[in-house]
């Protein structure tokens, strides 16, 4: 059997309208803790290959794996922030196959008894509110990574790296709630800040600590039944998501609408070819032979212990939203910007911290720092002007030191060099002309060289004065007092 | 010439080293070299040991040296020349499971239960034979040859730990650790004629421990009398932070309550182990060996055990399905042998398909067809659930009495080749002991007479954590000459 896929006849849009479509996404996040799941070596990334790794996480013969409660404590701070339901009695099984990257020839992961169920987390698409349902949260150890090349030998040999494995992760499942490729989307992107604020998971897609597999079928609009459903592996970015689902959907209306039907099975998204290709079918499904692992305990999670969790909570993004809204009287917009990412959140609040106004602060976070971070691909985290700094700068514009015009040149001179507002103010001779004297002389100067629109605003043309004003800020490039420059103006022409 | 309390030094106890060690009668150097010209002497008929360890010896045996030289306290065990059964992991020396798949397996740290044997000051002298993986109840099942029983050289040890009961029964060691999942620690001590016991599981950390079915492995030793069993067992049990099912049950003074009077203590003879297949000689000692502990004042109370008859199929299904999954990481790729194949599944099947032996595969085999999609719950499902109701009998039975006593084998042992091409035969020999280990209980062998020169064990279980009582009632009854009735 090939494993290409066949090429896929564009569906017309008309033809596409006729169906919809079921998405479920399976995320597997890493959690944050600072040794494995079941012993104590380090999660740390980017060590040397195999320089965190035990006998336990070899799954050497005579080892025996040891729950890591940091990690059970970080997938309860998930339950909580996913509103999902905690079951009395949870344990740990043992799923079977063979393969290199896999040790003991077995996963240690939570099966018939999952740490927490029915669960939801509120999407935005398109302007409207949606519940997506989530089926359940477990836990289970990550795998090892088989290395294919880099090597002098790989075209002989593979290698493999140990580091990985027996890191803690947390699977997350949602109900086939989801109806576009963008719900999807929306999904876990809001997934993703609801855990990165929970403090669960980095949620790094290029380091692997946030991973993505879909479930995708469609069926005919008004119809109830579910159609045969695909999973799609390896959506690890953003971007692939969307597009995969896009064209696994399209695939599936291709194949039914030429009369053929759809094959339970698993099929692994190419990123270079931007196609997904079939990796197994069902009958070729692996049978994990499941069973409870003897080795570990059932988790029990005390109520008290529970309580404890529940009061340290991190603020989730939407009562921070709230309360952006409230504390500090941001839009629902603002404050929507302002705490997309739980790091911007902070900075925007150690800002205020630091006496820079709400308002004014919301306002430049958006306009002057984000885009310059985007242009320079760099996070809030490594933003070259601290927090201190530009409520720094802020107390100068608001002081009326400088004007807002200069403080924006001010700004970029600070994200250059990481220097402070006082430093650049001074260097540049950016301070601010509060004298009146020189003030009046440029004004006059202004009036004096354009006599028709001192005719036309005389003639009662409103409009004009503001190139007035313009001019005569251009002339002290940027520097005089907006103030006085109108009232002298107004005296002038009056 | 050395000087030993016996010529043939069958009478050292832990005491009498520990004590020759502090009277500087012997030095810990003298006393592990006459046990290396021991098992040079008698292990090549024996096979008991697979591999030995005099440098950790000799450095064990110097420290200790030094401590007496010192005139330092000796530890608790200071001295005793200790076994390790193969399926036992010790740091930097070969353990194989007696199998090729683990050829020249060298673990990069101890079991638990050897460690704090050590650090209490025994000898590791080296490494015994065992069925493959422990899977087997006549040692025939090793890849590196059968161990003899030293009480008759034509007959079987006893398995898995053969090699450890045999070289405590030869003389070899003065003690020996092995592993029970089944039967294998209690039934080679029955038929090599020494006390052996199975504490409860979660007793002693499985730590190190190579597993076969991790909910029925318990770690458990050999010795030639109650007393230094009581000994050991103080030193290895108790908590372990490797291992989560290793419980926190606080450890009681094993020895303190040996000699605790037995008068009175309620003894349970289930019918149901006194019916079919118990051979007729072996009924006729352990009938004597319970008048004796009459004789000593206990009471007898005859039981009903009534799910005892699944225990065999059970035990069968539970031990092969866990041993088929924990079996799964010999597989080539990191330590152990490897077979060269073109690609990664010929590998695979290559390796395994050398590696283990019959017994092994024939039990990775059956283990994975319980497991299976359409299976699980006719098999693996439902022997956990008769599983609960064969300790739920044990649970109702410690509601009447104090203990529980039963052969631990229904025959003597048979001869080497006996039962080779039998392995059903050999699984249903299993019977007195697999009850115990599908309930977690502890139970102990202790020698009860001989039938044509050939030894008898009964076998006295205990409620979980009780193992106080079972060495109590061991001890009162070898005391009162039990070995001989």
């Amino acid at each position: 059997m090939p494993r290409t896929t066949p090429a896929i006849a564009r569906v017309a849009p008309e033809v596409s309208a006729a169906y919809e479509s079921v998405i479920g996404l399976e995320v597997h996040v890493q959690l944050k803790t600072a040794t494995k799941i079941f012993c104590g070596c380090s999660t740390r990334f980017g060590d040397r290959p195999n320089a965190n790794t035990c006998p336990v996480c070899l799954g050497l013969p005579g080892s025996l794996p040891v729950l890591n409660k940091r990690a059970l404590e970080v997938a309860l701070r998930a339950s909580l922030a996913l509103n999902l339901r905690l079951q009395q009695n949870s344990r740990f099984a043992r799923k079977n196959y063979f393969y290199p990257d896999l040790p003991k020839g077995y996963q240690i992961s939570m099966y018939e008894l999952p740490l927490a169920t029915h669960g939801w987390l509120e999407i935005e698409h398109d302007g409207a509110a949606k519940k997506i349902g989530i089926t359940r949260l477990h836990l289970e150890e990550d795998a090892a990574k088989n290395l294919h090349e880099g090597f002098l030998d790989s075209d002989r040999n593979s290698y493999i790296d140990y580091n990985r494995c027996g890191m803690p992760l947390a699977e997350i499942v949602s109900e086939p709630d989801l109806r576009l490729p963008g719900e999807a989307h929306a999904y876990l992107t809001t997934l993703k800040r609801v855990l990165e604020y929970a403090d669960v998971s980095d949620c790094n897609m290029e380091e692997g600590s946030l991973r993505c597999d879909a479930n995708v079928s469609v069926r005919r609009r008004g119809e109830e039944r579910f159609g045969i459903k695909t999973e799609v592996k390896n959506l690890n970015s953003f971007r692939y998501l969307q597009r995969a689902l896009e064209y696994e959907i399209e695939r599936h209306i291709a194949v039914i609408e030429s009369g053929g039907s759809i094959s339970q099975e698993t099929r692994l998204w190419n990123v270079a070819e931007g196609r997904s290709e079939s990796m197994r079918s069902k009958e070729f499904a692996h049978d994990y032979r499941y069973f409870p692992d003897p080795d570990l305990l059932p988790v029990h999670v005390s109520t008290s212990w529970l309580a404890e969790i529940q009061r340290d909570m991190p603020e989730l993004p939407t009562a921070r939203r709230r309360r952006f809204e409230q504390e500090h009287g941001l839009s629902d917009y603002d404050a929507g910007v302002l705490t997309a990412s739980r790091t911007l959140g902070d900075y925007f609040e150690a800002v205020l911290r630091a006496g820079g106004p709400a308002k004014a602060s919301a306002s430049w976070i958006q306009t002057e720092l984000l885009r310059r971070l985007n242009d320079s691909g760099l996070s809030v985290e490594a933003s070259p002007v601290p927090p201190a700094a530009l409520a720094g700068l802020l107390a100068q514009v608001e002081a009326g030191s400088i004007t807002g015009a200069s403080g924006k040149k001010v700004f970029a001179a600070m994200f250059e060099s990481g220097k402070s507002a006082e430093e650049i103010i001074a260097a540049q001779g950016l301070s601010q002309i509060q004298d009146t004297a020189e003030i009046e002389r440029m004004c006059r100067e202004v009036v004096e060289k354009n006599p028709e629109s001192v005719a036309k605003y005389r003639a009662g043309n409103q409009g004009v004065f503001k190139s007035f004003v313009g001019l005569v800020m251009k002339a002290s490039r940027g520097r005089a007092n907006p103030q006085i420059v109108n009232e002298t103006l107004k005296r002038l022409l009056g | 010439m050395i000087m030993t309390p016996t010529s043939n030094g069958h009478d050292w106890t832990i005491d009498s080293v520990r004590e020759a060690l502090a009277d500087k009668r012997i030095s810990a150097r003298e006393l592990t070299a006459e046990f290396c010209q021991r098992i040079e002497r008698r292990n090549p008929e024996l096979n008991a040991y697979l591999a030995l360890s005099p440098e950790r010896a000799y450095r064990q045996a110097d420290y200790l040296d030094g401590l007496v030289a010192r005139g330092e306290d000796l530890p608790s065990l200071a001295g005793l020349p200790l076994a390790v059964k193969d399926v036992l992991s010790t740091k930097g020396i070969v353990t194989t499971c007696a199998s090729h798949i683990l050829e020249g397996y060298r673990p990069p740290f101890d079991a638990t239960a050897v460690e704090r044997l050590e650090r209490a000051g025994a000898i590791l002298l080296g490494k015994t034979n065992c069925d493959e993986f422990a899977m087997g109840g006549s040692n025939e099942n090793s890849a590196y040859g059968p161990v003899r029983n030293p009480l008759a050289m034509d007959r079987v040890p006893g398995g898995s730990s053969g090699g450890s009961a045999a070289a405590v029964a030869a003389g070899m060691a003065v003690a020996a650790l092995g592993t029970d999942t089944g039967g294998s620690v209690r039934q080679p001590g029955s038929f090599c004629g020494i006390p052996a016991m199975m504490p409860t599981y979660g007793r002693v950390s499985r730590y190190g421990l190579i597993a076969f079915a991790s909910s029925l492995d318990r770690v458990g030793p050999f010795a030639r009398n109650v007393r230094d069993l009581a000994l050991i067992m103080g030193t290895i049990a108790g908590g372990d932070r490797m291992d989560s099912t290793a419980a926190a049950v606080p450890v009681p003074d094993y020895v303190g309550g040996l000699d605790a009077p037995v008068k009175g203590l309620r003894i349970g003879v289930p019918t149901d182990y006194f019916a079919e297949g118990l051979n007729s000689a072996v009924r006729e000692k352990i009938e004597a060996g319970i008048s004796l502990l009459e004789q000593l004042g206990c009471v007898r109370t005859a039981l009903r055990m009534p799910h005892t008859e699944y225990a065999v199929a059970t035990y069968y299904l539970i031990a092969t399905a866990e041993a088929s999954s924990n079996l799964a990481r010999y597989d080539g790729v990191r330590y152990g042998l490897r077979a060269s194949g073109g690609t990664l599944m010929e590998m695979y099947r290559k390796t395994r398909g050398a590696g283990f032996g019959a017994e092994v595969k024939r039990r990775i085999m059956l283990g994975t067809y319980a497991l299976s999609a359409g299976y699980y719950d006719a098999y693996y499902l439902k022997a956990q659930k008769v599983r609960a109701l064969i300790a739920r009998d044990f649970a109702e039975a410690f509601g009447q009495v104090d203990a529980i006593v039963t052969p631990t084998s229904p025959v003597p042992p048979f001869r080497l080749g006996e039962h080779a091409s039998d392995p059903l035969a050999m699984y249903l020999a299993d019977i007195y002991t697999v009850t115990g280990s599908l309930a977690g209980v502890p139970g102990i062998s202790v020698p009860c007479g001989r039938t044509q020169g050939l030894p008898v064990g009964l076998q006295i279980f205990g409620q979980p954590f009780g193992e106080a009582r079972v060495l109590q009632l061991a001890h009162a009854f070898e005391k009162a000459g039990g070995a001989q009735v």
